[in-house]
């Protein structure tokens, strides 16, 4: 009797699996319209939207003050799995006349990129950040290695 | 104007027009010109169709270049494997490579034979229909053993093999339920069973029995016609293609019609026997609902109910993953077979009793 309990059991169960299933891919069915995510892309190369943690390339952020928060610590340098980045640092003079080690050039190699995020993640002061931008297509290898801080810009007062 | 009328006055004029065997001949070639051109409208149509309902379930949005909404992607699919090389590999055995696709093909021309498409509109009404439709479908199991077989490939082989295991284990609940149909209408003749669905189909007339043999007779067409959640004969992950994985050009575009057509004419017994065929939906007293389904063509009630049931295919096959080769196999011998069997001697019981309406 318990054999025939349990058949029946599993007849049922299996049934109401199934049509739990069928209910949701008939929902996508009917509501397609709304639901879909599909973004036309060369079409809509205007309005288009990206997921909010999409990852196109390694940007630096600089304020309206063409100032950074980089310290030229490499942390971002040491996390990166295949040498993506190259920072090379210089000694700037406090006005107490301290030497403070700081930021000279940020080479960021995009063609060794994977985009793993991980130097963003190690960064301590959030200076750089993933932007959005993806249509990376350029006919020279060269121009794909890029320096992310700005020309003549400096670390922003009190970031240590 | 109606099909019934315009194949009836075809056929007086060519009987009036030339002697009989003239006239039979160029009935056979209309029929045959028939029979492929809708082969070809059914391809076309399905292959869209499946790529439209995946893409909606999946929340994409499928074909969508070629032609208004994508409708002239299958055309343009057809011209490319019409002009492709169709080749012959080496060390395959040439005769039966050659010969399985058309011979999947043939059986399913064969099969339409007894189908009513509408009121008195059929190529041939025999009176073992039914018998006729199972014995011949089972038969497309020899072009695919063949396809895997002389293919020289251990993945066509394999998918052949089970291919083999699964039609021949779910032709036995396909038919059980296909019999209680006709316990239910005493006939295998097509235009009578049809005919006994006239004040209201089965599936509303024969109590839940009928609704079981229904869901059970879906199951298993979706499995003998080697449609997913079913398709181990086809597993492209686990098995490239199964049996077709060495055809290419026109000789697989073979294959891949004669799976749709299997499934159009699948569901098109399964409206038949469940469905009514191109019976309108009638209510026992509500005249005014019946008249008003009475002026929709029969044609329309035929396609409408067979498109249905393709639908409700194709969102099985969208819904369910795979099966492994174990678990489809209690499916049919613990569980449909079983069922079936049991359901069978109910609605027995019922068509003595005479219980049904």
């Amino acid at each position: 009797m318990a054999f025939l309990k349990n058949y029946i059991k599993n007849v049922f169960g299996a049934v109401r699996s199934s049509l739990k299933g069928m209910k949701l891919t008939g929902y996508y069915a009917l509501h397609h319209k709304r639901e879909k995510i599909t973004q036309q892309y060369p079409d809509n190369r205007d309005e288009l939207i990206l997921p909010e943690r999409f990852r196109g390339e390694v940007v630096m952020i600089h304020d309206e003050n063409n100032e950074h928060a980089c310290t030229g610590c490499t942390a971002c340098e040491l996390a990166c799995p295949n040498a993506t980045i190259k920072i090379i640092t210089k000694f700037d003079v406090t006005p107490e006349g301290k030497k403070k080690k700081a930021l000279d050039t940020f080479v960021y190699h995009l063609e060794l990129c994977t985009l793993c995020n991980l130097c963003i993640v190690a960064c301590p002061t959030d200076a750089i950040k993933m932007a959005q931008t993806f249509e990376h297509s350029v006919y020279d290898r060269s121009k794909l290695t890029k320096v992310l801080n700005n020309p003549g810009s400096k670390i922003r007062e009190g970031v240590e | 104007m109606s099909l019934e009328n315009i194949s009836h006055s075809i056929d007086n004029w060519l009987y009036n027009t030339f002697d009989p065997t003239i006239a039979l001949l160029i009935e056979f070639l209309i029929i045959a010109v028939c029979v492929i051109g809708l082969f070809a409208a059914l391809g076309l149509v399905l292959i869209l169709m499946e790529r439209k309902v995946s893409a909606w379930m999946q929340v994409r949005l499928g074909p969508n270049r070629v032609g208004p909404g994508g409708m002239f992607q299958t055309v343009a699919d057809t011209v490319k494997l019409i002009v492709k090389e169709g080749m012959t590999p080496n060390n395959v055995d040439r005769f039966l490579f050659n010969l399985a696709p058309f011979i999947v093909m043939i059986v399913s021309m064969v099969v339409l034979a007894p189908l009513m498409f509408a009121k008195n509109f059929q190529i041939w009404d025999i009176n073992i229909g039914i018998l006729f439709i199972i014995a011949i479908s089972s038969v497309s199991v020899i072009g695919i053993l063949m396809a895997g077989w002389a293919s020289n490939n251990k993945y066509s082989l394999l998918g052949a093999m089970r291919s083999g295991a699964q039609i021949v284990s779910y032709e036995l609940s396909a038919g059980l339920s296909v019999l209680c149909i006709v316990v239910l209408s005493g006939s295998l003749k097509i235009s009578d069973i049809i005919n006994s669905q006239a004040n209201g189909w089965w599936i509303f007339k024969g109590h839940i029995p009928v609704i079981i043999a229904f869901v059970i007779f879906i199951i298993a067409v979706t499995a003998e016609t080697n449609r997913a959640p079913f398709d181990l004969a086809e597993a492209e992950s686990e098995l490239t293609a199964g049996f077709h994985t060495e055809y290419s050009g026109m000789k697989f575009a073979l294959f891949f019609l004669a799976e749709y057509v299997n499934v159009f004419i699948v569901c098109a017994i399964g409206a038949t026997l469940f469905l009514g065929g191109w019976m309108p939906l009638h209510f026992g007293t509500a005249n005014k609902f019946n008249e008003v389904m009475d002026y929709i063509p029969s044609s329309l009630w035929f396609f409408g109910k067979t498109f249905f049931l393709i639908f409700v295919i194709m969102w099985f096959r969208w819904t369910f993953p795979r099966l492994r080769i174990d678990q489809l196999l209690n499916l049919e011998w613990k569980y449909l077979l079983p069922i079936s069997m049991f359901n069978l001697l109910l609605v027995t019981v019922i068509a003595i009793l005479k219980w049904h309406f």
